[in-house]
């Protein structure tokens, strides 16, 4: 027939499911990173290997969250791409914040601190 | 659009110019809703970054010390101070209605009217179980002294970050839970397998408004794995 028909008949179709193997393990292995990033706070790691640790974690609990429970992992890879990209402006921000940051920091101790 | 036509389109890089440079569907094979709520969420996304970033550069540029979260969240559980107890079970809380959430979609798209009724009920009700840990924790600070402008830990910008970017995410909270219990009911009355229009819309319903509302969910949780990193243990 028309392309229509064919149009309506994909919509009633359910969009492929995956195994619910794939979300438990998801699901266990957020437990288990959330409960390591808990205990970087409990043994009170200090300095670059705090900040380090936290970081991992954080990047792998949103990795997981996005690609698996969001199904980005089997989206179209146009729309991957659309939503990551964006994700540089911010790194960008941050850069910009951070310099920006120190720079005030500096300009407070001298005339705060100093000044006094 | 059928399946078979969709695996003919170009993949990979390919894929990219090809979809956006295309008639009438920008991304192939993607419900507009979906698309629609990913891309509002990416607007979410900039404006919680705009929040943690300002956070950031507070935290960096005051010569006053940051108050020690570890102490300031700490609870007393049978008489001995636990550091960061009801955050991190906020977290468990929050991670596990993401868990029935996910488990909802998938048992929505197979049909199965009930166990997905049951899940995102089940996902609801984790939410509202964080918000009440969240007012515990907000009126357990400002009985403390916590204010916006000051407060007795440390640095007076402290106050006005954790009432900003906590209360903008449990609003974003509440607003889901609302949601969720919306469509507990629509799914118990088997509006998805009717087809049956919306409220709002005279569209038919359909399974993947369940997987709509998730992606919202999971954004949730995923905006508190960040502030949970940044705010709570940095």
């Amino acid at each position: 027939m028309n392309e229509n028909t064919e149009v309506n008949k994909n919509k009633e179709k359910p969009a492929t499911t995956h195994k619910i193997g794939i979300y438990l393990w998801i699901w266990g292995l957020l437990f288990v990173l959330s409960f390591f990033s808990y205990m970087v706070d409990w043994y009170q790691f200090q300095g670059l290997l705090r900040w380090s640790l936290i970081l991992f974690f954080m990047f792998l609990k949103a990795g997981l969250i996005m690609a698996f429970f969001m199904h980005l992992f089997w989206e179209r890879y146009a729309l991957v791409n659309i939503l990551l990209w964006p994700m540089t402006a911010i790194a960008c921000f941050v850069g910009l914040m951070v310099a920006e940051g120190k720079y005030t920091v500096f300009t407070r101790l001298i005339y705060f601190v100093l000044g006094e | 659009m059928s399946d078979s036509s969709l695996e003919n389109l170009p993949k990979g890089w390919k894929s990219v110019p090809s979809d956006l440079g295309s008639d009438q569907t920008a991304f192939k094979g993607v419900q507009w809703g979906k698309a629609m709520m990913w891309i509002f969420l990416l607007s979410d996304t900039f404006i919680f970054s705009c929040f943690l970033i300002s956070y950031m550069k507070g935290r960096a540029s005051t010569v006053v010390d940051w108050p020690n979260t570890s102490e300031v969240f700490s609870l007393d559980f049978m008489g001995v101070p636990v550091p960061l107890l009801l955050i991190a079970i906020m977290t468990f809380v929050l991670i596990t209605s993401s868990g029935t959430m996910a488990l909802a979609v998938k048992y929505g798209y197979e049909k199965n009217r009930k166990m997905c009724g049951r899940l995102i009920l089940a996902t609801a009700i984790g939410g509202l179980i964080f918000v009440g840990m969240q007012a515990f924790e907000w009126s357990k600070l400002i009985h403390e002294g916590v204010r916006p402008w000051s407060n007795p830990f440390g640095a007076g910008q402290f106050g006005s970050y954790f009432f900003m970017i906590t209360g903008f995410h449990g609003t974003h909270v509440s607003i889901g839970v609302i949601f969720l219990f919306i469509f507990a009911r629509k799914v118990y009355r088997g509006d998805f397998d009717t087809g049956r229009r919306g409220f709002f819309t005279t569209m038919k319903s359909d399974y993947v408004s369940i997987e709509i509302l998730g992606l919202y969910w999971h954004f949730v949780d995923l905006v508190w794995v960040f502030i949970f990193a940044f705010f709570y243990l940095w």
